[in-house]
């Protein structure tokens, strides 16, 4: 009879319970998405870097991938040397670089990978094939600018020199296929082509050298015994495991993470004090009915379970309702955020994780629990003759 | 008085603070009411007659003194079994009807029973049978608002009759009615009397002390006059 009557009690005023429902709804909705904001960029970047399975980055020293446009020179050799370590799979060698898309327009221009097309994980095809030499695979974005089409062939060079006003490398390059690039945005115009076509095109700058190595280990080998095994043969690289990168990420991120603690926390209070409120005001308006439920031999602790089944009521609702307008939020919130110029496509900032999800609610709802407790037990406490007399006096 | 003493008390003193100041509620009453009786508490508005229901309804306790009910000392009970001992062995009986708003009539009857962990089934009999007897079978589905007010205090009687109370104590139970439906809760008082059921009323209404075989009458926290009147036939 418990729940019957505490679900009459809510019922008895519907209007007033509506409200505090919406109230915990939006709170429980706000601690969801401070929760899935805190997580969710770690846990999606770290997917991001798992992606074809390479484990380790290895970068010129003291820099971390594309951080800055150095390149690790006799890159060949380099490649051998990490390939010959225990555990090492494969190396995917990689050299950044910006191109110029000439033509009868105005040049367009677009950052450019060189890479080996048989172990890359920069991108995949959409259409057409894997680069050759003097061929390359471009974004819709750099197709679009250009105009061209896959099977077309582009004035492309690697340079340019403003004193001179010319460009440099200069090479006409065919469209092989359309890619999505994994670590880009879908905005961004770029194209891969294999890496010695890059390295040529670079002239003596660009000979032999590469941005980045991409490293797959083998599943049982762990890969930061590689990673270290990498930086004790190279010791002009930075090796960087995935999980020292998300590490790095992370640290980045804290202020991310301390604002969605910080608000995350206040929902959490929000919501106790609304529910406290409702439950207090509730329970001050039939202070006479539960003196009179102890006058007839109710028990305190029944007259507590009511009220606090109460407030779980209102609890549980609201989270439910939160959870759907929680992660509709998100989704709204991650397509605008998701539209900053140079975002990664896999990245996301709200990610929905349902452990970290029903454990926010759980505590939105354990917190409605505590909330009911201390009007509860107050008013099952209050004398029982005292408060009649004060009620039939009111 | 013939028969056990079914309420027993002995120089109880019931004092509450007020502003810093003792009120003395009830000043050494001592008391013993047997089984099967029906009696009026009658006395001016403050004279401590309320209270005294309540330390008998072990709702309250003695600033000293004791109550015994059916040879348990309430008094000395702790809270936990003092609420039990309410809910089986005593029936009360309110001048506000007190009905939870948001119950049915029946569902009010049953509350009680539901606290005392009677099986559903058995409740619901129970409670039929009770709104049979209060005359108002037909009222079962009813909220106390689409009651009327003489109809409330019915329902509030068969509540308090719902576990088998060994007594029935009521407050002003005529108190907010009107002299006819007053006179419907008289009636049935005395009927639950004829058939054994005791009986405590605290009053100001002249027709239901009347209608008590005894009426104790109270000044200052006192008793002042115990007396029964002629048993009628």
């Amino acid at each position: 009879m418990r729940f019957q009557l505490a679900a009459l009690s809510l019922r008895r005023h519907a209007s007033r319970t509506l409200l505090a429902v919406l109230g915990v709804a939006v709170s429980a909705a706000m601690l969801l998405d401070m929760v899935m904001l805190a997580t969710g960029m770690r846990q999606s970047f770290a997917s991001l870097l798992g992606r074809n399975g390479f484990t380790i980055r290895v970068s010129p020293r003291g820099t971390l991938p594309f951080d800055t446009e150095a390149t690790i020179a006799q890159a060949g050799d380099a490649t051998a040397a990490i390939a010959r370590i225990s555990g090492v799979t494969a190396v995917a060698p990689v050299l950044g670089t910006t191109i110029h898309v000439l033509g009868a327009r105005a040049p367009v221009t677009a950052f450019a990978l060189g890479v080996d097309p048989a172990v890359q994980g920069d991108y995949q095809l959409l259409s057409g094939r894997d680069p050759a030499a003097n061929e390359l695979v471009a974004s819709d974005a750099l197709l679009r600018a250009t105009g061209a089409r896959v099977g077309d062939t582009l004035d492309v060079a690697v340079g340019f020199d403003p004193q001179l006003r010319t460009y440099t490398g200069r090479r006409r390059v065919a469209i092989s296929g359309r890619a999505r690039f994994t670590y880009l945005s879908a905005d961004d115009r770029a194209a891969a082509l294999q890496l010695a076509t890059v390295q040529a095109m670079g002239g003596a700058d660009r000979a032999d050298r590469a941005s980045l190595f991409m490293v797959r280990t083998a599943p049982n080998v762990d890969p930061e015994a590689a990673r270290v095994a990498i930086e004790r043969a190279l010791p002009r690289v930075t090796a960087l495991s995935t999980a020292g990168a998300v590490a790095e990420a992370e640290r980045r991120l804290s202020y991310f993470r301390q604002l969605a603690f910080i608000l995350g926390a206040v929902s959490l209070i929000v919501g106790f004090l609304l529910v406290t409120t409702i439950v207090t005001v509730s329970v001050n308006e039939r202070i006479g009915e539960i003196a009179i439920m102890r006058a007839i031999g109710v028990s305190r602790i029944h007259v507590v379970q009511q009220i606090v089944i109460e407030g779980i009521g209102l609890s549980l609702t609201g989270a439910a309702a939160g959870l759907v307008l929680g992660v509709f939020t998100a989704q709204w919130l991650n397509s605008i955020l998701r539209g900053f110029p140079g975002l990664p496509d896999a990245i996301d900032f709200f990610l929905f994780q349902p452990n970290s999800a029903f454990r926010a609610l759980a505590l939105l709802v354990a917190s409605g629990v505590a909330a009911g407790i201390y009007p509860a037990w107050r008013a099952a406490s209050l004398p029982i003759s005292a408060t009649l007399r004060e009620e039939a006096v009111g | 008085m013939s028969g056990q003493p079914l309420l027993s008390v002995r120089d109880a003193h019931r004092d509450y603070p007020h502003s810093g100041e003792p009120v003395h509620a009830v000043r050494g009453v001592s008391l013993q009411v047997t089984e099967g009786e029906y009696v009026a508490i009658v006395g001016p508005s403050g004279c401590g007659k309320s209270t005294l229901l309540n330390l008998l309804g072990a709702i309250d306790r003695p600033t000293t003194g004791s109550v015994t009910i059916g040879g348990t000392a309430v008094s000395a009970l702790p809270d936990k079994a003092a609420t039990h001992f309410r809910l089986t062995n005593i029936g009360f009986v309110f001048q506000r009807f007190y009905l939870l708003p948001v119950l049915t009539a029946q569902e009010n009857i049953e509350l009680p029973m539901a606290e005392a962990k009677v099986a559903l089934a058995e409740r619901h009999e129970r409670a039929r049978e009770l709104l049979g007897y209060v005359g108002l079978a037909a009222r079962a589905d009813h909220r106390p608002a689409e009651l009327s007010g003489g109809e409330q205090q019915r329902v509030a009687i068969a509540r308090a009759l719902a576990n088998r109370p060994i007594v029935l104590l009521a407050d002003e139970p005529t108190g907010e009615l009107d002299a006819r439906t007053g006179g419907e809760v008289i009636a049935l008082f005395d009927r639950l009397n004829r058939e054994g059921m005791t009986i405590v009323v605290v009053t100001h209404d002249e027709k239901l002390a009347g209608a008590a075989r005894r009426v104790i009458h109270m000044l200052d926290g006192r008793i002042v006059r115990d007396e029964p009147l002629l048993r009628r036939a």
